[in-house]
């Protein structure tokens, strides 16, 4: 039951060959064994998750079920739910119980899935290795020594360790997808605004998107199914017509069975197998490419030349807008309030000095800097004209290819504290992920292969706008003639 | 370019994050570390290019004039570090 996908849990809940009760049950008793080790949630509340799961078995027998009613979803800790604690992974929150639900979080109890629990993170989303959220690292479910990836390393690591069969993550420069290449599942970024950001707290908001860390594209689309949609309440939700995300799983009529791919032009960034990239990770990936030929899909090479400027032009609009964001955190209203201060002004610096940890202060320092008078132009308009030439050089990849593939991460996952102590080298890990935050571009990283250590490695692909439906469809098919999504850390799966 | 020390605490001070001298150095060495990083940007030529603040061009909805909140503030300020009266308290500003 703990390896079953998403359509075989909700048959089984149809059947009644498992009550949401047990299924709910099953998954919190994982979490009670392994989640000691791991660390990948920070809340878990087995009592409110249960009351949760006896409603959805009400819902199931009187024949009003939808396709999530009754499956348990962990949640990244960065979506507000209401009654429940909300840290965002900073002691800055760790006494914050949401007051109301977030969009996405509205849209499962809709749905009638179960809140599983809270997963760690990093602190406000800032990190990739998990390793600043102020409730410790989390393990790779893989090699206990190693990163799960970060931001949403405890979603990650609780799907990967079958502690949930799936969960919420957000990203804003690879968040989901690094971590899904470094822990071997499917992570999907929408186009930016697809999944509305109400109660998803803000670390920058041009830039942040919900998203989904699975076990297959299959699990994928039924989750966007019910997490995307409009939402009055952002800005930036995008107003659209329902699809369902699953729509092109299966192979079009007039197509070869074989060749499910026929037709597909995937475009190769030749400068994301350059310098930096690990040989067993190129090894992988280009295994994975030669697989989408042999499904039928044509291969041709595109140039995105300003890719490699989103590292350096993101360290600038992020921290921006984190230094914005985070200024709402001042122990007036919510969070943490300095025990003993002498004025206001102290209350405030003392406050924030003591919530907020290394790695979100040195983000609001570099955002505090580069929005100051004076070096306004020189640094945030500058990055957002490279954010500008960024977009248009996949605008210009889009004529000729459907979507656009490469690794997702340079190397496989990482010892802990390698790099804690280094930003600028953890900032690199993000290389390839970046530019489609930039571009609000959705993303995907898929499983491809096993690397060094038997770690496994993600095959990155971003589609142009609303995508979606189509690169779930071309990870499907390469999901069904291979068998690496289905791979699971020693000792995990039973 | 590079940071100086002072620069870190004025930062710091616009920020309203108290940094002890320690803390501000070793703020020091990394940010002109991540300064370097980004100083990539300069080389590359954007004239005329127009800034993109958003990913989506699309404008700002408007919405009619009316009331769509309900008033919650027992249960926000049941959260708060402290309040009194329905008031958010904070030390006194003015004598």
């Amino acid at each position: 039951m703990i390896n079953s996908s998403l359509k075989e849990l909700a048959i089984a809940l149809a059947l009644k060959k498992v009550s949401s009760v047990e299924l709910t049950q099953l998954f919190l008793d994982r979490i009670a064994k392994l989640n000691g080790e791991l660390n990948a949630f920070i809340t878990v509340d087995a009592e409110r998750s249960l009351a949760q799961a006896r409603s959805a078995d009400a819902r199931i027998s009187a024949g009003n079920a939808g396709p999530l009613t009754g499956i348990p979803v962990a949640h990244k800790d960065i979506f507000c739910a209401q009654g429940w604690l909300t840290t965002c992974g900073s002691k800055m929150l760790s006494n914050f119980v949401a007051p109301y639900d977030a969009h996405v979080i509205g849209r499962f109890n809709d749905a009638g899935s179960v809140i599983l629990g809270k997963t760690n993170m990093d602190e406000f989303a800032m990190g990739s290795s998990n390793e600043t959220s102020f409730y410790g690292p989390v393990k790779n479910p893989w090699n206990t020594g190693r990163v799960p990836g970060g931001s949403s390393g405890g979603s990650a690591a609780a799907v990967a360790a079958r502690m949930a069969p799936v969960a919420t993550a957000t990203d804003t420069g690879g968040s989901i997808r690094q971590p899904a290449a470094l822990t071997g599942l499917t992570g999907l970024k929408p186009t930016y605004g697809v999944v509305s950001r109400y109660g998803m707290i803000a670390f920058a908001s041009s830039l942040d998107q919900g998203g989904i860390l699975a076990r297959s594209a299959e699990d994928a689309a039924l989750m966007l199914n019910v997490m995307s949609g409009f939402d009055a309440r952002d800005s930036t939700s995008i107003d659209r017509v329902t699809e369902d995300y699953g729509r092109e799983l299966e192979v079009p009529g007039g197509v070869a069975p074989n060749l499910p791919l026929t037709g597909v032009r995937v475009g190769v960034v030749k400068e994301h197998f350059g310098a930096g990239l690990a040989p067993d990770v190129a090894r992988a990936v280009q295994s994975a490419l030669d697989e989408l030929r042999r499904l039928g899909a044509t291969l041709v090479d595109v140039s995105t030349p300003n890719a490699r400027l989103g590292v350096a032009a993101y360290y600038v609009i992020a921290p921006a807008e984190a230094s914005s964001n985070l200024s709402r955190f001042d122990g007036v209203r919510y969070g943490h309030r300095a025990k003993s201060y002498s004025n206001l002004a102290e209350m405030y610096s003392k406050s924030r000095a003591e919530g907020f940890g290394a790695e979100v202060k040195r983000r609001i320092l570099i955002g505090t800097y580069v929005l100051s008078h004076g070096y306004y132009d020189a640094y945030y308009v500058k990055a957002q004209k490279i954010r500008r030439l960024i977009a248009n050089d996949f605008a210009a990849a889009f004529k000729d290819c459907d979507i656009v593939v490469g690794p997702t991460s340079p190397t496989v996952a990482f010892e802990l504290g390698a790099k804690a102590s280094d930003p600028v080298q953890m900032y690199l890990n993000d290389v390839y992920t970046i530019p489609a935050n930039l571009a609000g571009l959705p993303g995907m990283s898929i499983p491809c292969g096993l690397g060094e250590h038997g770690l496994p490695v993600g095959l990155h692909m971003v589609g142009n706008y609303f995508a979606e439906a189509k690169m779930l469809a071309i990870a499907h098919h390469y999901q069904c003639a291979t068998d690496w999504h289905l791979r699971s850390p020693e000792g995990m799966s039973a | 370019m590079s940071l100086s020390i002072e620069e870190v605490h004025r930062i710091a001070l616009l920020a309203r994050i108290e940094v002890s001298d320690a803390e501000a150095l070793a703020a020091q060495r990394q940010l002109n570390e991540i300064f370097s990083l980004i100083g990539e940007m300069q080389a590359v030529d954007t004239e005329g290019i127009q800034p993109m603040a958003h990913a989506q061009s699309a404008l700002l909805r408007l919405r009619d004039d009316v009331v769509t909140e309900v008033d919650q503030h027992a249960l926000f300020q049941s959260i708060a570090p402290q309040v009194e009266g329905g008031l958010y308290l904070v030390p006194k500003v003015i004598e």
